[in-house]
């Protein structure tokens, strides 16, 4: 087995978790409803969560602590997608990241239940099942907002269209993926981008949104390599701010 | 050292730790407790979270550990694994109880009914035991409750969710 597969492979997805997981509970106080502000907080609580126990599985790998991987690395050390950093915006974006976001996730948890390291694919079968959770939630809405009022309708085809080519770059492959594919760790991004694409399909088309032609887009790329957007190094002091302070301080 | 311990009885002292966020239930019956591994240098509990982010985890690892202690096992040790991964149908016949006498609907048990969203959208109000609920959220006030509405009572209630 490829370690060094394997670890970039789980930065990747814990920093996902995370970075998403901080841009959540900066909703929390500001939800547009208080059930909104809720599931909000409930989800960043779910996905920082999450990304502990992959930390822990790259600390269990020879990396360092969770709190000093989360807390002390710079930008360029992140393996987040672009998508997951990008300010919350309005309701509206961060509803469609958010459909978009955890549609691929739970895919992606998913294949992760059949992989050949058992750690990884122990943890999955849990992290997929609270995952629906989120997927609920998410479809739930996309499809009311998604077929109610005019404005609604055009802000969030307004939000997809931005969001689309920056949700792609959640595929960006690895270096390693065909050693990842080979040793049966993770089944690739290409797959679960065609699985994702027809999920997104399915639940859209019971709205009045529209996908434009998967072939027009281009993916905004560079995140899993460490080339992130202006955005991640604020959300990163912003997120380490506390534990900079005093980094042995017991939580 | 420990060779008299049985884990039936180290499973009975555990029943005095009980959930930080629902006090009426034991993390034995809540079923986080997987394994309980008794050996002469010491003892093990394997424990799973009912959530991955679950806050309390840590508290209740040091609430199983006193425990431990109180009854003089030294060399206890607590491990956090998903191995056996848990589901809302571990909570024991009692649990389901307990939760109930709390004001908390238990989790519908059975296979698979995640898939069936009716399960969700239709919970057993705990107060009247009917189902002419609907669902308010799928996320309550901890990471592990929903909640939902019943129209007979006319008053909101929160489940434990089905994982
Ligand atoms: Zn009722």
């Amino acid at each position: 087995m490829n370690e060094i597969a394997l670890k970039e492979l789980l930065y990747k997805i814990a920093d996902d978790q995370l970075i998403l997981g901080h841009r959540n509970s900066e909703w929390t106080g500001m939800g547009p409803l208080l059930e909104e502000d809720i599931a909000f907080s409930s989800m960043a609580q779910d996905k920082v969560g999450q990304s502990y126990a992959i930390y822990n599985l790259l600390h269990a790998l020879g990396e360092q602590e969770p709190d000093t991987i989360a807390f002390t690395r710079n930008a360029n050390q992140f393996h987040n997608s672009i998508f997951t950093e990008l300010p919350n915006s309005e309701y509206d974006f961060s509803l469609i990241r958010h459909f978009l976001y955890d549609t691929a996730e739970i895919i992606r948890f998913d294949l992760l239940t059949r992989s050949a390291y058992q750690p990884l694919a122990d943890l999955a079968v849990k992290v997929r099942a609270e995952l629906r959770y989120h997927t609920l939630h998410a479809n739930t809405w996309i499809k009311q907002l998604g077929s109610a009022t005019e404005e609604s309708i055009s802000r969030l085809q307004h939000s997809l269209d931005t969001a689309l080519p920056h949700a792609l770059g959640m595929f960006e492959e690895s270096l390693y993926e065909q050693d990842l594919i080979h040793d049966s760790i993770f089944a690739g991004e290409k797959i679960l981008m065609e699985r994702w694409k027809q999920q997104v399909e399915i639940i859209l088309s019971k709205t009045q949104l529209q996908l434009p032609d998967w072939d027009t887009l281009t993916a905004v790329n560079g995140g899993r390599k460490g080339q992130h957007s202006e955005h991640l190094q604020p959300l990163l002091d912003e997120m380490s701010e506390v534990f900079r302070i005093d980094p042995t301080a017991e939580w | 050292m420990h060779n008299s311990i049985t884990k039936e009885e180290v499973l009975t002292w555990l029943e005095e730790v009980k959930d930080p966020e629902i006090p009426v239930l034991s993390l034995v019956d809540l079923g986080v407790i997987t394994a309980v591994d008794i050996r002469p240098e010491g003892v093990t509990i394997t424990m799973t979270p009912t959530f991955v982010g679950c806050p309390a985890m840590d508290m209740m690892k040091s609430d199983v550990l006193e425990v431990l202690h109180k009854h003089g096992i030294t060399h206890a040790e607590v491990q956090v694994s998903f191995r056996e991964p848990w589901t809302s149908d571990k909570i024991s016949t009692r649990g389901r109880e307990a939760l109930k006498s709390f004001g908390l609907a238990p989790p519908p048990s059975g296979k698979n009914l995640f898939t069936d969203i009716d399960v969700l959208e239709h919970a057993t109000c705990p107060r009247c035991n009917g189902t002419n609920t609907e669902l308010k959220s799928p996320f309550g006030p901890t990471l592990c409750r929903s909640i939902h509405y019943c129209l007979d009572c006319r008053e909101a209630f929160e489940q434990f969710k089905p994982v």
